[in-house]
């Protein structure tokens, strides 16, 4: 279980994960080498999963963002397997969630601007296993990302 | 801004892993240690590299549930969009908001400690907004990041 400690450390890690760690010693109240135990324990029983850098997509020239609803062919038993399994060959896809709900699969896929996203979308994406129906939404802004989980 | 090869494989390597050490990577690549230095700060300034994010296990946090709403707009015109904008930021259990075209309005990924901690937060914090219309949940199973295009 985690104590106080390991939450003030985890809050302040994810506000500012690239934050030194004496800084974050400093701020959660403790000593540095008692964060980088407790850090270290956190990584190995898998509270802290990974630190991943976060890729701006359209400093790259990718303008378009579009939120794919799939749902599924649910008859074919490996409709789920198959279909993710192609989906992750097409490297527009930045993300795969599966949800219990009324959409099987969401794909967040980008693209250059419209005219790319309308190719991969009917030479990529229609062309993956068992899909029932697909509903596009596009983004237009985010309001607010990575706000962190409330700990 | 274009990348190379190098840029790519760097790219791939710290969207594994954005805490290896330059040493790390300058092994892996074959490259000597201020290249790397070198790429990274230029993959910043550009905007490329936009921030680090910490992955946290939900579970071990007691935050079992994630659910994705969609939520349409009642009385469009009436709600100004900044008044539904600001009052679904400042609630604490809604991490991400997304403002999108298409079946709705604005689409929130929402944590909770489980079901009926979710049924509160929506009862008492997201049907309370102002001018919520249609409503739509989906529970989250699993997610991963692909790469992407590079």
């Amino acid at each position: 279980m985690l104590d106080d400690l390991d939450r003030r450390i985890l809050r302040y890690l994810q506000a500012e994960p690239d934050m030194p760690l004496s800084d974050l010693a400093e701020r959660a109240a403790t000593t540095p080498s008692v964060a980088s135990r407790r850090l270290s324990r956190m990584r190995s029983d898998g509270t802290i999963v990974s630190k991943t850098v976060l890729i701006d997509w359209a400093a790259l020239g990718y303008e378009v963002e579009v939120s794919l609803r799939v749902t599924l062919d649910k008859t074919q038993p490996r409709a789920f397997d198959a279909f993710i399994d192609a989906a992750r060959d097409v490297p527009e896809v930045i993300e795969i969630q599966t949800f219990l709900g009324r959409v099987d699969v969401r794909l967040s896929v980008v693209a250059r601007d419209m005219a790319d996203y309308q190719q991969v979308y009917r030479d990529r994406i229609l062309t993956l296993p068992h899909i029932a129906e697909v509903e596009a939404l596009m983004h237009v802004a985010r309001i607010k990302t990575n706000a962190g989980v409330p700990i | 801004m274009i990348l190379d090869e190098t840029d790519r494989a760097l790219l791939r390597l710290l969207q594994q892993d954005a805490d290896q050490s330059a040493a790390a990577l300058a092994k892996n690549l074959d490259m000597s240690q201020p290249a790397i230095w070198r790429r990274i700060k230029r993959l910043k300034e550009e905007g490329v590299i936009k921030g680090v994010a910490l992955n946290l296990n939900r579970e071990k946090l007691g935050l079992g549930v994630t659910v994705f709403l969609g939520i349409k707009l009642a009385t469009k015109g009436r709600v100004s969009l900044e008044d539904f904008e600001r009052a679904v930021k400042a609630i604490p259990e809604v991490q991400q908001i997304e403002h999108v075209l298409g079946l709705y309005d604005y689409r929130l990924r929402v944590v909770a400690r489980d079901i009926s901690d979710f049924e509160r937060v929506l009862r008492r914090r997201i049907m309370t907004l102002p001018g919520v219309g249609d409503l739509e949940a989906n529970v989250l199973l699993s997610e991963e990041k692909r790469p992407g295009p590079i």
